[in-house]
């Protein structure tokens, strides 16, 4: 189930007055797209994910999903930039939180949790509480808690940026797995270039504040991809291209004066 | 390091040391009378009339008089301070249509209100339970509100976003998240409970500890006077060890991640 975003603003109110966030921003995600957004620091990347997962409302501008009427909104699923995973419960219950909001009974909502938590490696620490495990950990009982919640749109901001290398490899290859199962839309935002090539079917990228869309690239790699091999000449040169935008607009966002492309 | 972890271990024997440490101290100058022990009895004195207090006298009696009339002032007080703080912390537009008020009667001494509330409510037992029961109603509305307040907006947008309503976002995200302060508040509310309660007692009660204070020094008998102190003291202790469960039962989470 895809959605379409139409002309977007965000203005933020705060204490110095007015903040621009996002200014005109349209895209689309269709049926089973994996789209990665990626852009400077503050050009308002999560809050597009809010916007998606109705936890904001836009200034102006619309969201719409396909095959719902107006309003209303597919189930959702957010992978928070700082976790939010809640220190009063352990991982056992802050996996099956949704599943309990939603009335499943312990035991079953327990059964998936525990399944879920295996898959990010945490079985050990099931009944631990969140200051006991280190921040990596957490992302991963924030990424577990997503997926228990069996979302149409799964929105993932930075959901690996806390990992060391190979563990975020070995999860990006499990996310992937799952994704190419379940075939669920997600919209991924990323500051690790050659990872939003490497998973996106469109790799979306954003001016600095206020953030709009500059350029929509088709990745055109066959799936299934190996995340492993990350030196195939289509690949480098979709990410100096990239490169090449960001550098311009950090640039600019530098010298405090965004010029408008 | 492991002079640091000795020095850790060592902490909880200081309190213990220190007191010991005093009332020997006092009970070598009074029984030398450098303090005239008419005025300052020597601890063992206070301590053995603290027993005879509490085997032949009434002690008891008064002491769960006072303590039946700081709980029950407590809960009058504190379960609608504790309500009208979550709702003050959650909605900002109740916040702030109330603050004023909290802001304005909070600072008024409560004991002074006696007069009026007895003016309404007579002078017997209902009127000495209000007065206990307004002192303990601030700081856990104040507690409350703040322990609301400090809640990282993150954890409402992550119930919110598994689809939560307001009564699930209640329980699972607004009561456990203030729980550490709304016990802060319970630790104050019962303190400044059981100093108005002997306030109270002092002024115009039959019975209780604050009461026998006054009959003891009315009577001279300065070593009941002691004892009677020392027994509200154990009050103030005992409020602390109380809280110190209530802590390491409902928040683990808050009190491990700290120390
Ligand atoms: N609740 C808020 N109130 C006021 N301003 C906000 C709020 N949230 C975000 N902003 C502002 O909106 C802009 C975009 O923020 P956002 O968090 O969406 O950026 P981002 O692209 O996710 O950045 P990063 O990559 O650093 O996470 C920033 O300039 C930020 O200061
Ligand atoms: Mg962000």
């Amino acid at each position: 189930m895809g959605f379409r975003c139409k002309n977007l603003g965000v203005t933020y109110k705060t204490q110095n007055g007015e903040l621009e966030a996002l200014e005109d921003v349209s895209f689309s995600v269709s049926d089973h797209e994996f789209v990665c957004l990626v852009g400077p620091s503050g050009c308002g990347k999560s809050t597009i994910l809010k916007l998606v997962a109705g936890l904001l409302d836009p200034t102006t501008g619309t969201i719409e999903f396909d095959s719902k009427p107006a309003g209303d909104r597919p189930r959702n699923a957010m992978v928070f930039q700082e976790h939010g995973v809640f220190p009063w419960m352990n991982v056992l219950d802050n996996v099956a939180f949704g599943l309990a909001i939603r009335g499943v009974p312990k035991a079953e909502r327990n059964a998936i949790a525990s399944r879920f938590i295996d898959r990010v490696g945490l079985s050990h620490f099931i009944d631990s509480h969140p200051h006991e495990l280190s921040v990596g950990m957490r992302q991963r009982v924030s990424i577990a808690r997503a997926f228990v919640n069996d979302p149409e749109i799964l929105l993932m901001d930075e959901p690996f940026g806390s990992l060391d290398a190979m563990t975020k490899l070995v999860m990006t290859e499990e996310l992937m797995g799952i994704w190419s199962r379940q075939r669920k839309q997600v919209l991924y935002v990323t500051h690790d270039i050659e990872e939003a090539i490497m998973l996106g079917d469109r790799v979306l990228v954003m001016t600095g504040r206020p953030g709009r869309i500059r350029e929509e690239i088709e990745i055109p790699l066959a799936r299934p991809r190996d995340l492993r091999d990350r030196d195939k000449s289509e690949i480098v040169k979709i990410k100096e291209h990239v490169w090449g935008i960001l550098e311009e607009e950090v640039r600019a966002g530098l010298r405090g004066q965004h010029e408008p492309s | 390091m492991s002079r640091r972890k000795i020095a850790e271990k060592m902490i909880p024997f200081i309190p213990p040391i220190i007191l010991i440490a005093t009332l020997s101290f006092l009970e070598t100058i009074t029984r030398m009378e450098i303090l005239p022990s008419l005025f300052f009895p020597p601890p063992t004195a206070v301590m053995a009339t603290l027993y005879n207090m509490t085997t032949e006298g009434a002690l008891l009696d008064h002491l769960s008089a006072t303590v039946i009339r700081l709980l029950t002032g407590f809960l009058l007080g504190g379960i609608p301070g504790m309500i009208l703080g979550m709702m003050m912390g959650w909605s900002t537009a109740i916040r702030r249509i109330l603050d004023p008020f909290v802001a304005a009667l909070h600072p008024v001494p409560k004991i002074s209100s006696l007069p009026i509330i007895m003016i309404i409510f007579g002078i017997g037992f209902v009127s000495r339970t209000i007065v206990v029961a307004v002192a303990s109603f601030f700081p856990m509305l104040i507690n409350t509100m703040a322990g609301v307040r400090q809640i990282h907006p993150i954890y409402f947008d992550v119930a919110r976003n598994c689809g939560a309503s307001r009564l699930q976002v209640l329980r699972h995200v607004v009561l456990p998240g203030s729980t550490p302060f709304i016990l802060a508040g319970v630790r104050l509310g019962l303190n400044v409970s059981l100093s108005i309660s002997l306030a109270v007692e002092l002024l115009l009660a039959d019975k209780g500890i604050g009461t026998l204070i006054w009959m003891a020094w009315q009577t001279m008998r300065i070593e009941e006077l002691y004892a009677t102190i020392v027994t509200a003291a154990l009050v103030g202790i005992s409020i602390r060890i109380f809280v110190q469960l209530l802590l390491n039962r409902c928040v683990p989470w808050a009190t491990k991640a700290r120390t």
